[in-house]
């Protein structure tokens, strides 16, 4: 419904805080799901700092979407045929928490023993994700420092090479997309 | 927003108690739902509602930019350190069994030194990119809203 209404609106401001809402009702759905962890990180960055962030971009832009002078046909007809895929993919899943899922069988029963003995630490989530795959963390932490990084130089950079030539505006606002 | 006096006061109880939570979530992250990364946008958000409120210029003031750019690749380097710091006493890379006396000892040290590593870069790039949007001039005048 959330999703829908941001859809169909054209009025910006109300679709960022439209999709800060939908964030939150997805940190709910996520609570539910017993990912608080996950849960955490939608309410934060989701309903917090990306509506923010969204709110500060469009301060840049303009507040109204343009009216697209194209048929929507032709992509709704791609998204539907590429979301059906989807859905019957999961079809063949085995129901949600199966413990003789395939996803809990291999390496998952010599985590949670290893986590219980050698770690002796109760969030298994922790122990995955800092000890047995600390060089994927050590990755993940890599691309938010680089996206970081990139963020700066496009937005800190690409502003005093834009002050410092008054001419070259088109450069300027070729950069300031998300 | 300093007109908005309901807003400073609310924020003002407020922005405590969010910082604080994201220390609870940074260092009990072994025990309860939580770590670095959760911990470090807790604490962004905190601090970005705090900029918001109050401005720009008093939150550059809390923090400087120059403190920033130094805690993002600080984080980082933390988190590689830990793993040079295994290779140094013996064990692979990321080992953590070598840090401590013992094997569980070890583990935690390790744990918890990564963890604060994420969460150092991930709040200090959080709040680089707000300063970076909020500092830009806005082509909107207020009454657009």
């Amino acid at each position: 419904m959330t999703a829908y209404t941001i859809i169909r609106l054209r009025h910006l401001f109300a679709v960022v805080m439209l999709s800060g809402v939908f964030s939150l009702l997805s940190a709910a759905l996520l609570v539910q799901l017993d990912a608080v962890d996950v849960a955490f990180t939608e309410a934060a960055v989701g309903a917090g700092i990306s509506t923010v962030l969204m709110l500060g971009t469009m301060t840049l832009t303009v507040r109204r979407e343009k009216v697209p002078d194209r048929s929507p046909v032709l992509p709704l007809l791609v998204v539907l045929i590429t979301g059906g895929a989807l859905i019957y993919g999961t079809l063949d899943m085995p129901p949600f928490g199966a413990h003789d899922a395939p996803a809990m069988q291999h390496v998952m029963p010599e985590y949670f023993e290893g986590t219980e003995q050698i770690l002796q630490i109760p969030n298994v989530v922790t122990a995955v994700l800092a000890s047995y795959r600390g060089f994927d963390t050590l990755g993940e932490v890599t691309v938010v420092f680089t996206a970081g990084i990139g963020v700066i130089i496009l937005l800190s950079g690409a502003g005093t090479i834009g002050r410092r030539k008054k001419g070259n505006a088109s450069r300027d606002d070729g950069e300031d997309g998300p | 927003m300093k007109h908005h006096l309901v807003l400073r006061i609310v924020t003002k109880i407020l922005t405590p108690p969010i910082l604080l939570f994201a220390l609870y979530v940074q260092f009990h992250g072994d025990f309860g739902p939580g770590g670095g990364f959760q911990a470090g946008v807790i604490f962004a958000a905190g601090f970005i509602l705090y900029a918001l409120v109050f401005g720009l210029e008093t939150a550059r003031r809390v923090v400087p930019s120059g403190l920033l750019t130094m805690l993002i690749p600080a984080g980082l380097l933390l988190y590689a350190l830990v793993g040079v710091a295994g290779l140094l006493l013996g064990g692979n890379y990321l080992d953590y069994f070598v840090l401590g006396p013992s094997d569980t000892a070890g583990q935690h040290i390790g744990v918890i030194l990564i963890e604060l590593g994420v969460g150092i870069t991930v709040a200090a790039v959080m709040v680089a990119i707000f300063f970076c949007f909020a500092a830009r001039p806005p082509q909107m005048r207020d009454r657009d809203w």
